[in-house]
């Protein structure tokens, strides 16, 4: 059993460990991030983590609970709803020697501290011929469902993806929420780690010491030769389960996990597309001007003499989201849609 | 040790020498802009510097300043090579962002200079995260953040206020008031003119000084640092000044019509240096001699700061995709 293997269900990871006479240790998506956390803050000093309701019970989702109470309020502590200042703080205090963490609980909320993060944070090294780094991570966090509507459901990857100095980083697996946020924490540049709600509950393995997945490289979660599905965050797995619809039906994908869309991977896109000759992408966010659309541009721009079929893109339909579940069901893609997606540039 | 005011006299010479030595910096840039070599956009300090001297002559090295877009005095106050403040006028790889700042973004990390943000009110943020990360580590720095009446407006004044307060952080907000935000005068933005009693509500120090009086801007900036670097949190202070030139630009705007010409010329027979140049001289704290000697000296330095500028080279085009991260 590798790594990559996620489950939705204790019982099921459990299961699958005994069928392959494995003891291997299962840790959720929350559980993978606090460790992470928990990890890097015993061993270096300088990193804090500071949002609104970090310190309380719920701890984020359940991936900062009782590290006030490990680590003191001093390094674990609320602030006030102040987005764009509080940003700002973290950049002050990253370029002052320390290694911030704020937490904004949805991605929303970003954009009150867009003038912080895309005037400052990208431009800090840059802009001063790179004398200043500031090495500090905005954890941001996306979702899906529940009538959660216009202003707390957006998947605004894209914003970022857009602004020269950011890294920006989607963890699909528990296993790489807590290499990635390891790696995010100790990378000199500030980097956006986007964490997806539907995802927290996952289990797979992760192992228990300190490990790091690399900024910047893809993983190929399943092997295929018919398309490549490139999928982002929680459409990653999608994905997967797409996979298994599209097997009945005869058809061989090949699912790249993205794992950060800046910088993107786009090798092993690029490797995957010479082999398959189609290419579908699914990105939890719009489709207009999307991680998607860019993804298409790269593919276009190197391989296209490897393509035997339009691009397509499974990603969220040009309107807000609408809070109202019938509306709902059709705004968000999943496992159904990049089905189709690759049957349509399959034509059989 | 000779002292006035309970002033060594030293110090008030630093004064006179950091005062005269932004005045004749931003001069000489007035002198060479219409060469057409230096293409950044210049805000100039002129008519302000007795608030960047008399607040910095507090600091210690490693104490931070953050300051704006007008943020040639700060820098220089600071203790900045001149060279490399020019430098990065002309654009030079030598410069202190190498050329890839200008006069807008200017850095030097060993005097505690750590960038300066040409979005209004954006640096004080950035400035108590500096501060925060100081009481973190208990190194004793304090931060002071430059600002103008202008940044009053913005939410991140009011945010970065309130935070400060809360944490008691060792940061000091200096608020130079110089009326205007570009064109718009200050009544047209604020209720009332009262930017130091902003403070109150947060429950800090807040401070009204006159700004062209350098002694006054020396004594308030010492108190409120002090108190801060002993841990009694931030203060506000409000100083009061005037920028003789355009917003932007190396030219007088009476002109274009937003701010009478009268009022430029009662705020230029208020000239900071003058006036404490003036008070010197009275209390025969220094010689026409020395002034004159200390002038030369100042001029000679900026000099051999455009040399620099104008002989070092300009980034490489491979330089373009570097310091990205």
């Amino acid at each position: 059993m590798s790594w990559e293997k996620v489950y939705t269900e204790k019982s099921d990871f459990e299961k699958a460990c005994k069928a392959a006479g494995k003891k291997l240790r299962g840790l959720t998506y929350r559980e993978a991030i606090r460790e992470a956390l928990l990890l890097t803050m015993k061993r270096d000093n300088s990193v804090f983590i500071m949002g609104e309701g970090v310190d309380d019970s719920s701890g984020i989702f359940g991936t900062t609970t009782g590290l006030n109470r490990i680590f003191g309020s001093d390094r674990v502590f609320d602030t006030p709803i102040a987005e764009n200042t509080m940003t700002g703080i973290a950049l002050g205090a990253a370029i002052s020697g320390m290694k911030p963490i704020i937490v904004h609980m949805r991605m929303d909320f970003l954009l009150l501290a867009m003038d912080q993060i895309v005037n400052h944070i990208s431009k800090w090294s840059y802009m001063f011929g790179g004398k200043l780094k500031a090495p500090l991570v905005i954890r941001s966090i996306i979702g899906r469902g529940w009538g959660s509507a216009g202003q707390h459901s957006q998947s605004l990857q894209a914003l970022f993806l857009h602004i020269p100095g950011l890294k920006v980083v989607m963890p699909a697996t528990p296993y790489d929420a807590k290499g990635l946020l390891i790696a995010s924490i100790e990378d000199k540049a500030p980097v956006i780690f986007i964490e997806h709600r539907l995802l927290y509950e996952h289990i797979g393995y992760v192992p228990k010491n300190r490990y790091s997945v690399p900024i910047g490289k893809g993983a190929i979660r399943k092997v295929g030769r018919d398309v490549t599905v490139v999928g982002i965050s929680h459409m990653a797995f999608e994905s997967l389960k797409a996979a298994e619809i599209l097997k009945k039906e005869g058809f061989d994908i090949e699912v790249i996990d993205i794992r950060s869309i800046k910088p993107l991977d786009d090798e092993l896109i690029f490797k995957s597309v010479k082999k398959t000759g189609r290419l579908v992408i699914a990105d939890t966010g719009w489709i207009t001007g999307g991680v998607a659309a860019e993804i298409s541009a790269r593919v276009a721009g190197s391989v296209f003499k490897y393509l035997k079929a339009p691009v397509l893109r499974v990603c969220c339909p040009d309107c807000p989201t609408p809070a109202s579940p019938v509306l709902e069901k059709n705004f968000y893609p999943g496992a159904r849609e990049i089905a189709s997606a690759v049957k349509k540039i399959c034509k059989r | 040790m000779k002292r006035h005011n309970n002033i060594p006299l030293i110090t008030l010479r630093k004064m006179l020498r950091t005062m005269f030595t932004i005045r004749r910096f931003e001069e000489k840039i007035i002198q060479l802009y219409p060469q057409q070599e230096m293409k950044t956009p210049v805000h100039l300090y002129l008519g302000q510097e007795a608030i960047a001297a008399g607040v910095c002559l507090n600091l210690e090295k490693k104490d931070y300043i953050f300051s704006n877009h007008r943020n040639h005095g700060h820098c220089i106050a600071k203790g900045m090579d001149l060279k490399i403040i020019m430098a990065e006028l002309y654009g030079k790889q030598t410069g202190c962002s190498r050329g890839k700042g200008g006069s807008m973004h200017l850095v030097d990390i060993k005097n505690g200079i750590m960038g300066t943000s040409a979005i209004v009110g954006a640096a004080m943020p950035i400035a108590i995260g500096a501060a925060l990360a100081s009481q973190m580590k208990n190194d004793k720095r304090v931060s002071v953040v430059f600002f103008g009446d202008g940044a009053v407006d913005e939410g991140a004044f009011h945010e970065s206020l309130n935070f400060a307060a809360l944490k008691r952080l060792p940061a000091i907000f200096i608020c130079e008031n110089n009326f205007y935000a570009t064109n718009s005068p200050l009544l047209a933005r604020q209720p009332a003119d009262n930017i130091f009693q902003r403070a109150k509500p947060y429950l800090i120090k807040g401070l009204r000084v006159d700004g062209n009086d350098i002694i006054k801007v020396y004594k308030s900036a010492k108190d409120a640092i002090e108190s801060a670097r002993r841990g009694n949190g931030p203060a506000l202070i409000e100083y009061r000044t005037y920028r003789y030139k355009q917003h932007v630009g190396t030219r007088y705007d009476h002109e274009v019509g937003y701010r009478p010409k009268e009022e430029l010329d009662t705020w230029i027979k208020n000239c900071p240096i003058k006036r404490f140049k003036n008070f010197l001289l009275k209390n025969n704290l220094i010689s026409l001699d020395e002034i004159e000697r200390i002038q030369a000296c100042i001029d000679r330095e900026i000099e051999e700061a455009v040399v620099f500028a104008k002989n070092s080279r300009f980034p490489g085009k491979d330089e373009l995709l570097e310091d990205v991260y």
